[in-house]
């Protein structure tokens, strides 16, 4: 098990392979299909939003507010990425990501920016909502709430040893492709 | 119509935080198949421990609470009106206590108002039966495996798909290779053959009613089950699309007629958070039994 803390290096990322399980550790941002398209159509970032060298979790956790008025993330598994691909290569260039976490694996515009930027997409499993919120140790701010409702706002959050695996590297390789490859080839011999 | 409204948060509860016991028995066999140390296998373990995480702290297995579809079977004097407004109050309850996510956005303006209820929100479908009880089943189904369900028109030339069995066969077979890692698999299938446009849809989801381990009561439906469900886990997509031996814990499939001219076949997908459950209620409205 290889264990990271944001922020991120180029090389520590670039030292990354499919296949390798990873821990995560330190402050990430979600942001899903409307902050996505916001961003590629030009929207701001708040100042206190700074992607460079950390992680954009896809992902639209269920937050409660418990007695002290405190944010409490419930519930947070990854979304599927796909949707994102029409957007997530430019992101990741523009603002300097080192990783994508989400579910489902990306196309190959997603996997050459990994590769020209020093880029990885780490995959959570997806619908393990609890076992994900239990890694997230606090909230520290909420972006766009109002506008973009809870489940697409930015939030800010504090995780601690998230478990992930590299399913597409920095090197152009990815384990979405090479599934894909092998399955379609097995199904033909099936019909 | 307050003991109604806490039995349907009851249940919205339960549905939301716990496995029923067959999807979840069907996932511990799948972990004994799977080749020791992978990623496959891991995802797997992760995924038992989140199961048996979100029973005991009561909390939604997945973030995504889906859409929230009811299913009522009520004696003929059912009041079908009120019932529904119970459900709509139930739902926004539930949503404030953290069963539900703040899930339906207006499609139109984008606008997420936190409630769960607006229009097809929840979808509540009503059957007579001659029994005095009501049965109430709910299915919350998360978006990821909805985008990834797929409706076929036969014959397909691409897939080299006629209207039988065998051209069924290669469509559904086609949706399992399309969904792979992004419908968080192990999934299960409910497949409607025949029928219109919406009834397909409409009847393969019901398919999600059954338990994993029972038979198709219509032999050559009962073959075909076994058959998906066996040619799939042989394709090596696996646990998330990681590669492995799960594909499928599941494949539910009815038939439904069909015009002449049409023939559908309509397939959609479930994650393995497979969230089903039902209650009886009596009279009052109160929980007599439940049914997974």
């Amino acid at each position: 098990m290889i264990h990271l803390t944001i922020p991120f290096t180029e090389e520590k990322i670039r030292a990354l392979k499919v296949g390798d399980a990873v821990e995560i550790s330190g402050t990430i941002f979600t942001g899903r299909d409307v902050v996505h398209k916001y961003l590629h159509e030009g929207g701001a970032l708040p100042s206190e939003v700074n992607l460079r060298d950390g992680i954009i979790y896809h992902c639209g956790p269920v937050v409660m507010k418990d007695p002290t008025g405190q944010w409490r993330v419930t519930a947070a598994g990854p979304t599927t990425s796909i949707r994102e691909e029409p957007y997530q290569g430019q992101i990741i260039k523009d603002f300097g990501l080192r990783g994508v976490i989400g579910k489902g694996g990306m196309g190959d515009r997603t996997l050459e920016a990994c590769k020209s930027a020093g880029c990885v997409y780490f995959h959570a499993v997806g619908g393990a909502a609890q076992v994900l919120a239990e890694c997230i140790t606090s909230v520290e701010s909420v972006h766009f709430l109002k506008e973009f409702g809870s489940p697409e706002a930015i939030w800010e959050l504090t995780v601690e040893r998230f478990p992930v695996v590299v399913t597409m590297d920095s090197h152009g390789q990815s384990l979405h492709r090479e599934v894909l490859a092998t399955s379609t080839a097995a199904l033909a011999k099936s019909l | 119509m307050i003991a109604l409204q806490s039995s349907l948060v009851e249940l919205i509860r339960k549905t939301s935080a716990e496995l029923p016991d067959d999807v979840h028995q069907a996932i511990l066999n799948s972990l004994l198949n799977e080749k020791k140390g992978t990623i496959a296998e891991s995802a797997l373990k992760i995924i038992d421990r989140n199961i048996v995480l979100a029973k005991q702290k009561s909390q939604p297995i997945c973030q995504d609470t889906g859409s929230i579809i009811f299913y009522v079977s009520g004696p003929v004097f059912l009041d079908q009106i009120s019932f529904e407004t119970t459900a709509r109050i139930a739902v926004t309850e539930a949503t404030k206590k953290g069963f539900l996510r703040q899930n339906s956005v207006n499609s139109l303006t984008g606008v997420n108002d936190g409630t769960n209820v607006g229009p097809g929100s929840p979808a509540i479908h009503f059957h007579q039966h001659l029994a005095p009880t009501i049965e109430v089943r709910l299915i919350l189904k998360g978006g990821g495996c909805e985008n990834v369900g797929a409706q076929y028109s036969l014959p397909n030339e691409k897939l080299k798909a006629n209207r039988d069995l065998d051209g069924c066969r290669k469509v559904i077979l086609d949706a399992v290779l399309q969904a792979q890692g992004k419908g968080c698999g192990p999934g299960i299938l409910g497949v409607c053959i025949g029928g219109d446009r919406a009834t397909g849809y409409e009847f393969s989801k019901q398919q999600f009613l059954r338990k994993i381990d029972d038979r198709n009561p219509i032999p050559e439906l009962d073959r075909l089950e076994a058959d998906i469900v066996e040619t799939s886990n042989r394709l090596g997509i696996g646990p998330m699309g990681f590669g492995g031996e799960t594909t499928l814990l599941g494949a539910k499939i009815c038939a439904a007629n069909r015009l002449p001219a049409s023939f559908f076949v309509s397939i959609s997908y479930m994650c393995w958070a497979y969230r089903r459950q039902g209650v009886t209620l009596n009279p009052q409205g109160e929980i007599n039994s439940w049914l997974y």
